[in-house]
């Protein structure tokens, strides 16, 4: 496929993850509900491709470190809890800077690896811009009346404005889960077109709150509906869901971002978030959108994990991997 | 490679698995095996051969070549051990089959890497699924050697059983074999496949550290001439055979007439069907576990794709990005689904089969394969019509065909369109149409947006030219047992001489004719043959049928067949209850007549009259009360065990019992939904001809019963060579069980002959659950489900 121009524009310049630094960026399109609710997923499929991946692919010795350090690149490393302060939030973007002990990032031979974002709320996006200053590392906050969005609809949208202005590069909005549950797609649409348009330059992930949706078919028509209303990225789960994100729903939403780019020509990126949290984890997601929807999705501007604790696991592998011998939490630095 | 270059192209690089122990255990038999013989490893023989891993090209052991006197030698340590292996309490069986379940847990590696290694298929397949599924077998029939004795009461071991099995599920063909055999009391002599016999010696050593008895289990390698004399061998009592059709048939032929016991799981072509409202890229994913799993060497792969026109474009387009991703590699690699075909011979064959295809378009996965060992890409050729070679032959390669349907009957039509009957795979998120199209489908296995599940608890084998028997479940069990019930030689039965000075005949007696599709016929030759009496009276004349009447019968049988089988059960049970009626209001002739014919005193004629009416209330009692069953098989979903009707079948009635015999043959095949053609006794036809009366006159379509008089000598061996026909039954006084069973090989079709043995019609013997097991075929119906 040609490459449409790419437009730069100053956000993209200071953060090189940003879509629209490599790809054209995803335009609204019109509601096509034929399309976006004309979807078949069997879920014992689903399931049983997923059981079996992990057993179909595996990375070891250099290729697992390689693989380990590239999921450090799609880390957006995350702190979304009640008692965050600006202390909290300066350090998680100092471990954001550095995610590995230089002396093991320096034995790999990958120096200067960084994290993909940090995510925070709202409260903490002017703390994390200054804290993140020259890294090149975007901060992303969460929006629109996070976790459950039953905010009044004006006041997520100027959550929205206020983010972007205070510095956020990213937004990550949750969607009305309602609007799917009683099958009203089109206000699904209006309000991510709104959220969109309200995001400016900067890119948003769309929170479908997977474990609240239903059915893996609700997912897809989900993710669909979001797609063609402009979301750069759909996202499975807020992390504050009774289940987040998880292999069946993952391969549902990377396969209606298949659909969509076949259709379209526009890459979304992929967001799974909550309950990855060991390095294993990573390597399997890693697989399948590797073998669902190609090695190009596997960058920083296609692929992000929300996550706060597989960072850790991740160092102590990378530990042992350097040295043979199994490593512990504390001989790495805390966030 | 560094690792930035790796961050840089995210390869998977290698990933092997070790062999370190298999090695170990090649090496501690210094890489040349004897056979596993009466609870022992015996010297390596005389004359060796190589076993070799077929993804490198790499010798990996000598095996003994199995000779006519080491069959001998186990069939008879087999025989030694059965007497007291038998006679063991249940529970006692239980704990050794449990024993060699736990035994294959604690080595499941060792197993895995030596099949992967002998075999050449991925280490993932033989981890993760050949090796786990031969656990469960033999902890599921743990749990049948358990319940045996309570639940099977009037069954019994067969004897020695001779068992040969393939080179694609070497360890998995084997548990499937040796299982249900102990558990049920038999004593085995296992055959393992000439390329893979690694993991049966292997087993042998289990055997010994479980403490099975002495020649319970016996392993025997070799080649062809090895699995020929085992199944020839006239002190096994059983055969069962898992392979190719054409040494299927072989195998048949070799054994008819010994009075053995057969199962066969042969080839297969079958069907994967993609109807439009399918979740297309779960059905393409299907796909790779259907016809690229264990490199399509699967008898029940989904080899033939049958895609609804509609989407069949956007389907193929899917299925080549999909093929463009597999990955192919040494056996031992983690990260790869395609492993090496077993052999070079096979290699060859699936390269040959491809190249002489000159219809469709053929694409090949554009994927990298390994420079050394028998790799051949998965493939794919599209365009191809019902008539191509390739859509009919079986490759066993991992190559798929494709053709399109336009309607649901269209796609049944074509799924039934082969000689096989294996498997059938539907893909659909409508549960109206995948529940009305599994039970059309000619196989012995349907999965429903699934593919390639299996467990012990669900029965599996085909029909048609995919073999007969079952494996599996209670009903594989059956096929290691035998009636507890006595019998004799059967005597011939003769029909009464012409007197020296006949009596003229009757001007205006009725002539007996022939019966099929509903019609009274004269016979094709236009001969008739007089029936005497016991003192010289001149009954009448009855048709001479000859083979052009068995071809007219099977038509019409052919014909009917499909309807009656879709009759409600109730409507078939209400004929059955008024033919009854219909013989009761005359069972006044039909004792005259049994008199008239045989001589037998009153009270023994009316009792055939009665116990002819007790058996068709019988069978109408049971059309509607052979339950099916939901197995608990480990799947969110269901596994139905659906009883189907075998279809056409052509029997020769009991010479015995003119009314009984007839009776009892056909009514249990009318129950469950099949249609006949009866061959009534011979020396005693004129109750049966009478008996048309009764059929013309209690609403019997036509065409469900036929009948063909004549002599059974002459008849027989078209019966059983019809290639239209499903299954031949013979209670025949005449010695033909060899023949019948001979002639059967041309389309594989089930038989059940006497083998020259007694059957008491007048007992329980005479009726239930054996001919209902005749007359039915189990298909297993897989359905998963889940929003």
């Amino acid at each position: 496929m040609s490459q449409p121009t790419t437009q730069t524009s100053a956000l993209s310049v200071a953060h090189p993850h940003l879509p629209q630094t490599t790809e054209p960026r995803p335009s609204v399109q019109p509601l096509d509900l034929d399309w976006a609710l004309d979807v078949a997923v069997n879920t014992s499929a689903v399931e049983r491709r997923c059981a079996t991946l992990p057993g179909r692919r595996s990375v070891k010795k250099d290729y697992q470190a390689a693989w380990l350090l590239k999921a450090i690149t799609l880390i957006d490393l995350t702190t979304l809890a009640g008692d965050d302060t600006a202390g909290r939030v300066r350090r998680l973007c100092a471990k954001a800077r550095q995610p590995v002990r230089p002396d093991l990032l320096d034995r790999l031979g990958m120096p200067g690896v960084t994290v993909g974002a940090v995510c925070v709320y709202h409260d903490m996006v002017e703390t994390a811009v200054a804290a993140l200053a020259g890294s090149g590392i975007p901060v992303a906050a969460v929006s629109t009346g996070f976790p459950a969005g039953l905010s009044p609809l004006d006041t997520r949208i100027e959550e929205i404005r206020r983010s972007v202005a205070a510095g956020a590069a990213e937004i990550d909005i949750v969607i009305s889960r309602r609007h799917v549950l009683t099958g009203n797609w089109q206000a699904l649409y209006d309000e991510m077109v709104a959220f969109r348009e309200a995001c400016g330059d900067a890119h948003v992930k769309a929170i479908l709150a997977t474990g609240e949706l239903g059915t893996l078919r609700n997912v897809a028509r989900a993710s669909r509906i979001c797609m063609l209303a402009g979301a750069d990225f759909i996202k499975t789960s807020t992390g504050k869901e009774g289940v987040n994100a998880t292999l069946p729903v993952s391969l549902t939403m990377i396969r209606a971002i298949r659909d969509y780019h076949a259709r379209t020509g526009y890459r979304i990126g992929y967001k799974p978030a909550g309950g990855i949290s060991k390095a294993k984890d990573a390597l399997t997601y890693l697989a399948l959108l590797r073998e669902e929807l190609g090695r190009r999705w596997l960058e920083p501007d296609l692929f992000r994990f929300g996550a706060s604790s597989l960072l850790g696991d991740i160092e102590r592998q990378l530990e042992h991997h350097v040295t043979g011998a199994y490593s512990a939490g504390f001989r790495h630095a805390m966030a | 490679m560094t690792i930035r270059d790796i961050f840089d192209t995210l390869d998977y690089g290698p990933s092997p698995e070790s062999e370190t122990e298999a090695k170990a255990f090649l090496d501690a038999h210094d890489r040349r095996f004897g056979h596993f013989l009466n609870g022992s490893f015996t010297a390596p023989g005389a004359q060796m051969f190589a076993t070799a891993a077929p993804a490198r090209g790499q010798h990996l052991a000598d095996v003994t070549l199995g000779s006519a006197a080491d069959v001998d030698a186990a069939v008879a340590a087999a025989r030694r051990a059965f007497p007291k292996w038998s006679k063991l309490p249940g529970h006692q069986r239980a704990r050794h089959l449990y024993a060699l379940a736990r035994l294959l847990q604690k080595h499941a590696r060792l197993f895995a890497v030596l099949e992967s290694l002998d075999n050449g298929k991925p280490i993932r397949e033989s981890r993760d699924i050949d090796i786990p599924l031969a656990q469960r077998h033999f902890y599921f029939h743990a749990g049948l050697a358990q319940l045996m004795g309570a639940e099977m009461p009037d069954r019994a071991p067969l004897g020695v059983c001779g068992q040969i099995i393939p080179w694609n599920f070497p360890l998995l063909m084997l548990a499937w074999k040796i299982a249900p055999a102990l558990a049920a009391g038999n004593t085995v002599v296992l055959k393992p496949a000439e390329y893979t016999p690694l993991t049966a010696l292997l087993f042998g050593q289990i055997c010994r550290e479980a403490g099975l008895p002495k020649g319970v289990v016996n392993i025997i390698t070799g080649d062809g001439s090895t699995g020929a004399a085992l199944a020839a061998h006239p002190d096994v009592d059983k055969v069962a055979f898992t392979g190719s059709t054409e040494v299927g048939r072989r195998i048949r032929e070799a054994t008819a007439g010994q009075g053995k016991a057969l199962t066969l799981e042969l080839g297969g072509k079958s069907p994967y069907i993609v109807f439009e409202d399918a979740d297309l890229d779960s059905a393409v994913e299907g796909l790779v576990d259907a016809i690229w799993f264990n490199q399509g060497q699967v008898c029940c792969a989904g080899s033939r794709l049958l895609v609804q026109e509609g989407i069949a474009d956007e389907f193929h387009a899917r299925l080549k990005t999909r093929m463009a991703k597999l990955r192919a590699g040494d056996s031992l690699d983690k990260s790869i689904d395609i492993g090496a075909v077993v052999d070079p011979v096979q290699l060859k064959t699936i390269a040959d089969m491809v190249a002489a295809n000159t219809e469709g378009e053929t694409h090949h996965a554009p994927i990298a394969l390994p420079q050394t060992g028998c790799f051949y890409p998965p493939t794919l050729i599209t365009g191809l019509s019902p008539s191509a070679r390739l859509m009919q032959e079986e490759i066993f390669g991992p190559v798929l065909v494709s053709t399109t349907f336009r309607t649901p009957d269209e796609a049944v039509q074509l799924a039934n369109n082969t000689r096989y009957g294996l498997a059938a795979t539907v893909w659909s998120e409508s549960i109206n149409l995948a529940l009305d199209v599994a039970p059309k489908l000619k196989a012995g296995v349907v999965w429903v947006n699934a593919t390639n599940l299996f467990d012990a608890a669900a029965g599996f084998g085909g029909v048609r030219e995919s073999g007969f028997g079952r494996e599996g479940g209670w009903e594989g069990l059956l096929a290691y047992t035998r009636p507890t019930t006595a019998t004799k030689p059967l005597k011939p039965v003769a029909a009464y001489p012409a007197p020296a000075d006949p009596a003229p005949a009757d001007p205006i007696d009725r002539t007996a004719k022939l019966y099929m599709g509903g019609k009274q016929a004269r016979p094709d030759g236009g001969y008739s043959a007089p029936v005497w009496g016991p003192r010289g009276a001149l009954l009448g004349h009855v048709s001479l049928g000859n083979r052009k009447d068995i071809r007219n019968a099977v038509e019409a049988a052919a014909k009917a067949q499909p309807g009656w089988a879709k009759a409600p059960a109730h409507l078939r049970a209400q004929i059955l209850y008024y033919m009854a009626e219909n013989l009761a209001a005359r069972s006044r002739d039909f004792t005259d007549r049994l008199r008239a014919m045989t001589g037998a005193p009153a009270a023994t004629a009316e009792a055939e009259v009665e116990a002819s009416i007790a058996r068709l209330f019988t069978y109408a009692a049971w059309a509607d009360k052979l339950d099916g069953a939901a197995k608990g098989v480990p799947l969110r979903g269901l596994a139905l065990a659906l009883h189907e009707p075998v279809g056409l079948i052509g029997a020769l009635c009991p010479d015995e019992a003119p009314l009984l015999g007839l009776v009892s043959v056909i009514a249990p095949a009318m129950a469950m939904g099949n249609a006949i053609v009866a061959v009534p006794g011979q020396p005693f036809p004129l109750a049966a001809t009478d008996f048309i009366q009764v059929l013309e006159t209690s609403d019997v379509p036509g065409g469900v019963v036929n009948l063909v008089t004549g002599a059974h000598a002459e008849l027989a061996p078209t019966l059983a060579a019809h290639l239209e026909l499903d299954s031949v039954w013979s209670f025949s006084s005449s010695d033909l069980s060899r023949a019948i069973e001979t002639a059967a090989s041309g389309n594989l079709k089930r038989t059940w002959v006497n083998h020259g043995r007694t059957r008491d019609w007048t007992s329980p013997a005479g009726e239930g659950r054996a001919f209902l097991e005749a007359a039915t075929a189990i298909k297993t119906v897989w359905v998963p489900y889940g929003e």
